[in-house]
C-alpha cells in the first residue's frame, strides 16, 4: 500500500514560506511527477513527504495514518537522491543491505534479497565493488536497489537523473518506468524536466513558488493547461504565446498555439513572418520566424524535411481547434 | 597556455626545498649531535660537527641524575588524556555545527578561535588561582583539563572541516534506510570520518606534548612532564649544553618517531578541504 495524503501542509524557513498551504492526494500504484522551474519547492515537497524536513503545519498521512512526526527511518518510504548517496565506504552489496540489516533481518535472508535485486538491475558482478569504482548509471542502480529491498510504500525520487548524460538518462528512465509497471509500487518523482514528466508520469502535479499550478495526465495537461504558466511549462517546445490584436481576434487577452499545430506554407495563410532560424533534425524542422507584433520569434514545427531558409518570407496558419485562449488573469477561458 | 615546467627550474625548486627543510631541521640535528658530544667539545669554537669523540655519557648522566621514566608517563598521560577528553567534547560540538548549524554557529566558530588569540600568560593568574583553590597544582588531571581546553578551539575547528566534507545526503539516505541516530553515527558517519578524526588526535597529541607554558607553569615535582624534564637541564650559566642536548633529545625522540610514521596522515588532515 502507498496512499500519500498532504492536507494543508505548510512549510517556511525563517520568514520565507516556501510552501503555502497545499493538497494534495496520491493513490497507492500512482506514478506521480512532481515538475517545476527550479526554486519553485518540489524538492522540499518531496523532503517533507520523506520526513527528512518537519512541516510548518498542516498534516501527512501515509496510508490512512497520520505521518507527520513520524520520523523518516519510520515512514516506510525509500528514497533515490540526485547524488546517488551511497556509503562510500561499503561494497555495492553491503549499500544495498543497510536498509535490511537496519531492520534486523538475518545474514542470509539479507543475501538472498540483495542478490535478486541485483539481478533486476543487472548488478551481479559488481556487488563486490565499492561505489567509487563504479559509472554513474551502476551507482544510480545501486540508489535503486538500495530502494527496491525495502519494500517500501513509496519511492520517492529526487531528480535522480540530472546527473547522467543525455543517453543513459533515457535508458534509466525506461528502466524506472518499466520498475513502476513490475513493482506496481507507488512511486514520486521530481523533476525539472517537462519530458521526463510527460513521458513517465501517470499524474503531473506542476509547481510554481510553492504553488500546485494543475494537477492531471499528461494529456491532460498538454491539451487543457488550466493557466498560461502550465501552459508555457508542459510541451516541447514551448507554446507561442501572442497578445494584442492577434488574441482580441479571439476574444482572449492572450492565445497559445502549440509550434506542432502551426502549418506553414509559402504563399497564403493568416499571419506573415520572415523565417530567422531553421533547425533540420531529420524527423522535424523547426523554424523560428519573425512575425511583426509579436514580441518572441514564432516557433513552428513541421514534420519531415522543410526547404525554408533564413530569409524566407512564409506564412503562418494555426489550427483553430488547437488554439488555448487566456484571459487578464492568465487562466485559461474554456 | 600550460605553464612549462624545465628540468633546470624542477632542480632549482628541490634543492631551495632541501635547503629549507634542512634549515628547519637544523636546531634539531644539532640538539642531537650535541648529545654526543662532551660538555667541552659542546662549546668549542670553533663548533665540531661530525668529527668528535662519540659518547653516550650524557645520557648515563641524565638517566642517572633524574627518572626519564616518570616524566615520560605524564606527558603520555596528559598528552593523551587531554587528546582524548578533547574529542569526547569536540566531536558532538563540531557535528551539531556541521550538520545542523545556527544562525550563530560561524561566529561560535571565530570565537572559540578568537580565544588562541590572548596570549596565554593574560589568564595564567586567574587559572593559577582557581588551581591552588581546587588543589590541582602539580596534578595529572589538572594539566590534562587545562591542556585539553587550550587545544579544544583547534580540534573542533579541524573536526568540523572535516565533517563539513562529508555531504548531508548520505546521511539523510542512512534516515531514510530506518538508521536511528546513533545506527547513522556509529555505521555511516564514523567510519566516514575516521581519516578525520585521527589526524586531528595525532595533530592534538603533538600539540599537547609540545606544550611548555602551562606544564611549566602548573607543575613542580609530581606531575612535571617531559618539558620540565628539558627545563630543569637548562642553566642560566649555560654551562651544561651537552647534557641539556641529551635531555631534549630524549624528551623529543617519541613524539618525533610518531610524526614520522604518520607524517602522510597528518599532512591530509592539515591541508584537507584545500584542494578539491
Amino acid at each position: 500500500m502507498g496512499q500519500i495524503t498532504l492536507k494543508q501542509i505548510t512549510k517556511s524557513f525563517g520568514d520565507v514560506q516556501v510552501i503555502p498551504p497545499l493538497d494534495l492526494q496520491i493513490e497507492d500504484g500512482e506514478f506521480v511527477v512532481f515538475v517545476g522551474p527550479s526554486g519553485c519547492g518540489k524538492s522540499t515537497l518531496l523532503r517533507l513527504i520523506a520526513g527528512l524536513e518537519d512541516t510548518s503545519s498542516g498534516e501527512i498521512s501515509i496510508d490512512g495514518r497520520d505521518a507527520t512526526e513520524v520520523p523518516p527511518a519510520k515512514r516506510g518510504l525509500a528514497m533515490v537522491f540526485q547524488s546517488y548517496a551511497l556509503y562510500p565506504h561499503m561494497s555495492v552489496r553491503k549499500n544495498i543491505a543497510f536498509p535490511l540489516r537496519m531492520a534486523g533481518l538475518d545474514k542470509a535472508e539479507q543475501d538472498k534479497k540483495v542478490e535478486s535485486a541485483a539481478s533486476v538491475l543487472n548488478l551481479t558482478d559488481y556487488l563486490e565493488r565499492r561505489p567509487g569504482q563504479l559509472s554513474g548509471g551502476q551507482r544510480q542502480r545501486v540508489a535503486i536497489g538500495r530502494a527496491i529491498v525495502r519494500e517500501p510504500a513509496a519511492f520517492l525520487f529526487d531528480e535522480p537523473l540530472s546527473n547522467l548524460d543525455a543517453a543513459l538518462r533515457v535508458n534509466m528512465r525506461l528502466e524506472i518506468s518499466e520498475l513502476h509497471q513490475t513493482l506496481e509500487t507507488t512511486m514520486i518523482y521530481v523533476t525539472h524536466d517537462q519530458v521526463e514528466a510527460m513521458t513517465m508520469a501517470d499524474k503531473i502535479v506542476v509547481l510554481q513558488a510553492g504553488i500546485i499550478e494543475q494537477v492531471g495526465s499528461p494529456l491532460e495537461l498538454y491539451h487543457t493547461p488550466r493557466n498560461r504558466f502550465v501552459a508555457g511549462f508542459i510541451g516541447s517546445p514551448k507554446m507561442n504565446f501572442m497578445m494584442g490584436a492577434f488574441s482580441s481576434e479571439y476574444d482572449a487577452t492572450t492565445i497559445g498555439v502549440r509550434p506542432e499545430h502551426i502549418s506553414v506554407s509559402p504563399t497564403d495563410g493568416k499571419w506573415k513572418g520572415k523565417v530567422g532560424v531553421s533547425e533540420h533534425l531529420g524527423s522535424d524542422t523547426f523554424l523560428y520566424v519573425d512575425v511583426e507584433g509579436i514580441e518572441d520569434p514564432v516557433t513552428v514545427r513541421s514534420s519531415g524535411e522543410v526547404s525554408f531558409r533564413h530569409g524566407d518570407m512564409i506564412h503562418l496558419t494555426p489550427d483553430p481547434e488547437k488554439i488555448h485562449r487566456f484571459d487578464n488573469q492568465g487562466l485559461r477561458i474554456a | 597556455m600550460a605553464r612549462s615546467v624545465t628540468t633546470r627550474r624542477k632542480t632549482i625548486n628541490t634543492l631551495a626545498a632541501w635547503a629549507i627543510g634542512l634549515l628547519i631541521f637544523f636546531p634539531i640535528l644539532w640538539t642531537i649531535l650535541t648529545s654526543f658530544k662532551t660538555e667541552a667539545q659542546a662549546i668549542n669554537d670553533p663548533p665540531l660537527f661530525f668529527f668528535f669523540d662519540w659518547t653516550l655519557e650524557n645520557y648515563a648522566v641524565v638517566q642517572e641524575r633524574s627518572n626519564y621514566m616518570r616524566y615520560l608517563w605524564n606527558s603520555v598521560i596528559i598528552a593523551g588524556g587531554s587528546t582524548v577528553l578533547g574529542l569526547i567534547i569536540a566531536v558532538p560540538a563540531a557535528w551539531s555545527m556541521a550538520f545542523v548549524p545556527s544562525k550563530r554557529t560561524k561566529d561560535i566558530l571565530m570565537w572559540m578561535l578568537s580565544t588562541k588569540m590572548l596570549p596565554a600568560v593574560g589568564v595564567l593568574y586567574p587559572i593559577y588561582l582557581v588551581f591552588i583553590e581546587l588543589g590541582l597544582l602539580d596534578t595529572r588531571v589538572g594539566l590534562t583539563i587545562v591542556l585539553m581546553l587550550i587545544n579544544l578551539p583547534i580540534i573542533v575547528w579541524m573536526l568540523y572541516t572535516y565533517f563539513k566534507e562529508i555531504p548531508g545526503e548520505i546521511l539523510e539516505a542512512a534516515r531514510m534506510d530506518g538508521a536511528t541516530l546513533k545506527e547513522e553515527i556509529l555505521y555511516i558517519l564514523t567510519p566516514m570520518a575516521i581519516p578525520g578524526i585521527a589526524s586531528t588526535l595525532l595533530l592534538n597529541i603533538i600539540l599537547a606534548w609540545n606544550e611548555a607554558f602551562w606544564t611549566l607553569n602548573l607543575t613542580a615535582a609530581k606531575a612535571a612532564p617531559l618539558t620540565a624534564f628539558i627545563a630543569s637541564y637548562s642553566s642560566p650559566e649555560g654551562l651544561f649544553y651537552a647534557k641539556l642536548s641529551a635531555a631534549s633529545t630524549m624528551a623529543i625522540a617519541p613524539i618525533l618517531i610518531l610524526g614520522w610514521f604518520s607524517q602522510k596522515q597528518l599532512v591530509r588532515g592539515l591541508t584537507f578541504g584545500a584542494v578539491k
